[in-house]
């Protein structure tokens, strides 16, 4: 069966005054139907531009090259006309933060009713029937009273529940979840990804789930890709990556991530240094500077992503590469 | 709403008072009295003349008589064309004054937004440059440069229009009326222009674009009433740009409305006719306000709850 | 697993040249060509305009019998010809602009001294006295200025420092209120906090931390309110209420030029284009200064 979305070498420039930044340089990646994928990395990594570049998306002064198959269809590049039969209807994407994401000057059920009317020619009746159906399955209470309020009048957990219930309603092959809870409470949090979860196993929707929390993606995807300075440097099944990290970054991450059974008194462990100017990349790996296992041909050799196999790959051995001179960490 | 509404009314009162006040002051304070401009006049006249008009009696008490006037909405006779009162003039010259303004602030607000958006949607372009071109002249032309000239060009060397009069045909309301608009034209493009490059940049245009919606679903049902918000608030001081605008352009069209009266009456003394007109047009501001808020409060949601 | 958190002395790859936020915003400006090329023209119309003796031997109220309404001549060293008084108005035209852009700047300067200290006091104080200081200004919001200062300068007189205290005091509005919103924001803030913590008298506090962070806004909005005094002048001398003779200005020569259009139209348009181009440069400069200060992507 067709993957539901192929990425194969995704340049995304842009063109600034002080010059031009690659803030992607070259990304390739393959989401199966009904699979969830978690795309990690620091902010500057480049995770969300490839997603924003799928979706036709970039800022005015960015340009995408390479491949993006939807399905088998080469949509790169494309014009809006011919993205919107695909946007909102097969492939969606909801935001970071959903209070300047949704229109406040819009009721939620205007926002919503839109996407079926456009893409199901449904009546506005039939469609806020299905809309409050939606708003219920993401757990709105009171949803029939409450699709007429304005986003103002939302929380900031609830707004975030009625943009997944927009991005669902059309039942999308894929959707696109960028950072969907860094702007939430943490309690708030989990029960968004929970629910985002289920949502898309029970309509085999892919997910793809876009996060520097390394935290949210354990509980949720299947695969895990980890980007730096625009560039995958490892890719793998969760479990693997998590138990076996084959790239410094990637180990780096997990390590300063705080547990709640460590010693109170030991410092936070931290990545020393800052993340690289993308505009002044060098010939070598971008981690150099900051990479404690670094060799001399880092500096000299961009590592490229290779497949892992021998005793570095996982049980699911497939998938598993990494970006980087060191044979084993 | 109505509560918002009688709020605004209320706290418009203490601004009536004031303008009523500082003119009626003003006017009295002003060196030289309205009688002084003709001939030389016998004492014993002009203290009867100054006796019918109330100016001997002290200050203050001129004023509360003129407060109690205006509650019964006498302004007063004029003091300068004698067979008219304040009342009769203003009523005569409003409905022509009101129609030229009324279609400069039409015209304004249709092209400055059509040309706003349009530069907005191509922006950086050719298309861009001569629209905001074209703003930019509405607004360092004055419109006294300007409506001279509009009659150099196409009243006289052209011949397609008239130079001066008034009446109900189309050709006498065009160029005084591009005269008294292209300012606000101007104004309103640039407005208009940078609002829409903010909103279309905005995260929920974004994501109205994510959903696939048609880009002109996307403009003009998700972009156009945020970004025509600071436009509507600019109405306010519209109005009170063409007011005064108005008062030029009638006078170079030689367009019977009010404003060709005020400066006279200014030069003239005419105390009451001066008052009179001020004290309309502070009251037209001031609803044109609240109207404005209004109408600002019906499209954003968000004000509605104060 | 390697020991992420061993800290390595890395030899810093490039050097991390501070920038300041003026400097960043300088040069942005040096960018804008409009506002570039705006600079320099109006530099140098002020030069002109200054310099007019050295330009021309003429002065603004010699007659010339023998040249009356004379269409403008690089010979006969009426470079913009005469008026219908036999005028030369090319040296009216310096001197309008002397008076023009000197009513421009003061009255600004009026307007903003007013129109910060109001903003800056009413927003730092917050409360009651916000909200009465703020009322006041939206009282006279309504009010139709122009009439009052027609009104004034017909009580008083038209004389030149009246014009200018009556133009800047109907125009320090807005930027009382740009003040305000901005030293409101700023009051929050945490570096203001700290001074206050730190123990820093109110007083210094508005004058050390607060003016000068507000300094952005109220820059682009001098710039722009230049322009609109300038107009309100012209409008005012247009109508015969301005500057009084002998001395000029662009509105008056508008005014005299518009009366004899049919015959010297070089009378109307040489101070139309002046007084049109000085406003725009205005104009354009403030929009530059405005994109340096508070970049959006262009």
């Amino acid at each position: 069966m067709d993957a539901v979305l192929e990425i194969a070498d995704l340049q995304v420039r842009f063109a600034t005054p002080e010059g031009e930044v690659a803030a992607v340089n070259g990304v390739g990646l393959t989401v199966e139907p009904g699979e969830t994928v978690g795309i990690v990395g620091e902010s500057g990594s480049g995770k969300s531009q490839v997603f924003l570049a799928v979706m036709g998306l970039l800022a005015s002064n960015g340009k995408a090259a390479g491949s993006v198959k939807f399905q088998g269809e080469e949509i790169l590049g494309r014009p809006a006309s011919a993205l919107n039969q695909i946007r909102g209807a097969r492939m969606s994407m909801i935001f970071q933060d959903p209070m300047t994401s949704l229109n406040p000057y819009l009721t939620i059920e205007r926002q919503l009713t839109e996407v079926l009317v456009t893409h199901r020619a449904m009546s506005r009746g039939a469609a806020r029937t299905a809309a409050v159906d939606m708003l219920e399955r993401v757990q709105i209470p009171e949803a029939d009273r409450r699709i007429g309020h304005y986003p103002f009048e939302f929380s900031g957990g609830m707004r975030q529940r009625a943009m997944v219930a927009m991005a669902l309603l059309c039942q999308p092959e894929l959707l696109i979840a960028d950072e969907p809870t860094t702007a939430l409470d943490v309690t708030v949090q989990a029960q968004i990804l929970a629910l985002m979860a289920e949502l898309t196993r029970s309509a085999r929707t892919a997910l793809v789930l876009i996060t520097h929390d390394l935290g949210v993606v354990a509980g949720l995807c299947d695969r895990v890709l980890v980007m730096y300075a625009g560039r995958v440097v490892e890719t793998g099944a969760v479990r693997d990556i998590f138990h076996r990290p084959q790239h410094p970054y990637t180990a780096g991450l997990l390590a300063s991530m705080p547990r709640l059974d460590s010693d109170v008194a030991t410092h936070l462990q931290t990545i020393p240094g800052q993340p690289p100017n993308l505009q002044r990349l060098g010939p070598g790996c971008a981690f150099a500077e900051r990479c404690p296992r670094v060799m001399d041909r880092c500096r000299v050799e961009r590592p490229l992503l290779r497949t892992i196999s021998g005793p570095g790959a996982g049980q699911d051995g497939e998938g598993r590469m990494k970006a980087c001179h060191l044979e084993e960490l | 709403m109505l509560r918002f509404t009688v709020r605004r009314l209320v706290g418009a009162v203490p601004t009536l008072l004031l303008i009523v006040t500082v003119s009626f002051f003003l006017m009295h304070v002003a060196p030289g009295g309205p009688f002084d401009r003709e001939r030389i006049v016998p004492p014993e006249i002009e203290a009867r003349l100054a006796h019918a008009y109330h100016l001997d009696e002290p200050l203050p008490l001129q004023f509360l008589r003129y407060l109690g006037d205006l509650a019964r909405g006498d302004f007063g006779p004029s003091l300068k064309y004698k067979d008219f009162t304040v009342t009769e003039l203003i009523w005569g010259g409003f409905p022509t004054s009101l129609k030229l303004g009324g279609l400069a602030m039409l015209f304004a607000f249709v092209a400055g937004v059509s040309i706003g958006t349009l530069a907005a949607l191509r922006q950086n372009s050719s298309a861009d440059y001569s629209a905001m071109g074209i703003a930019m002249t509405g607004i360092v032309i004055p419109n006294f440069v300007l409506a001279p000239l509009l009659t150099l060009v196409f009243g006289l060397w052209l011949s397609w229009l008239p130079v001066g009069g008034w009446g109900d045909e189309v050709k006498f309301m065009v160029l005084p009326v591009i005269a008294l608009s292209l300012y606000q034209v101007g104004f309103i493009a640039r407005l208009t222009r940078g609002s829409m490059i903010e909103v279309l940049r905005t995260n929920y245009v974004r994501t109205a674009r994510a959903k696939g919606l048609p880009e002109r679903i996307t403009l003009l049902r998700h972009a156009l009433k945020p970004a025509l918000l600071p436009v509507i608030s600019y109405l306010g001081p519209a109005v009170i740009n063409t007011i005064t605008g108005s008062v030029v352009v009638e006078q170079i069209f030689g367009i019977p409305g009010i404003g060709r009266y005020f400066v006279q009456a200014a030069l003239n003394r005419d105390y009451t006719l001066v008052m009179g007109v001020t004290i309309f047009y502070g009251v037209l501001i001031i609803f044109a306000n609240l109207a404005v808020d209004l109408l600002y409060g019906v499209l954003d949601p968000r004000i509605r709850y104060d | 697993m390697a020991d992420a958190a061993q800290t390595i002395a890395v030899p810093p790859s490039e050097e991390f040249k501070g920038r300041s936020l003026w400097s960043d915003a300088w040069r942005r400006l040096l960018r804008n060509r409009a506002a570039v090329v705006s600079a320099v023209l109006l530099a140098s119309i002020t030069l002109a305009c200054v310099l007019v003796p050295l330009l021309s031997p003429i002065a603004y109220d010699d007659v010339f019998w023998d040249s009356v309404s004379a269409p403008p001549d690089f010979a006969s060293g009426h470079y913009f010809g005469t008026d219908d008084s036999g005028r030369d108005l090319f040296v009216r035209t310096m001197y309008g602009g002397r008076v023009s852009l000197t009513v421009g700047l003061v009255a600004t300067l009026v307007s903003l001294v007013i129109g910060v200290t109001w903003g800056a006091v009413a927003g730092f104080l917050g409360g009651r006295i916000d909200g009465a200081m703020m009322r006041f200004v939206d009282i006279l919001y309504s009010v139709p200025f122009i009439f009052f200062v027609i009104m004034l300068t017909v009580v008083f007189g038209r004389h030149i420092v009246l014009i200018y205290i009556a133009i800047g005091a109907v125009s320090w509005l807005d930027m009382a209120r740009i003040v305000r919103g901005q030293t409101m924001s700023l009051k929050r803030r945490e570096f203001v906090e700290a001074a206050r913590a730190g123990g820093v008298r109110q007083s210094r506090v508005i004058l050390r931390h607060i003016i000068p962070n507000c300094l952005g806004p109220v820059i682009v909005y001098v710039t722009l309110t230049v322009p609109n005094v300038i107009l309100l002048e012209s409008f005012l001398s247009f109508l015969g209420l301005g500057v009084q003779e002998p001395s000029t200005s662009w509105g008056v020569l508008i005014s005299d030029g518009a009366r004899i259009m049919e015959t010297s139209p070089w009378a109307l348009c040489f101070p139309a284009a002046f007084l049109a181009v000085t406003l725009a440069c205005f104009n354009f400069i403030g929009d530059g200064l405005r994109d340096a200060l508070d970049p959006k992507d262009r």
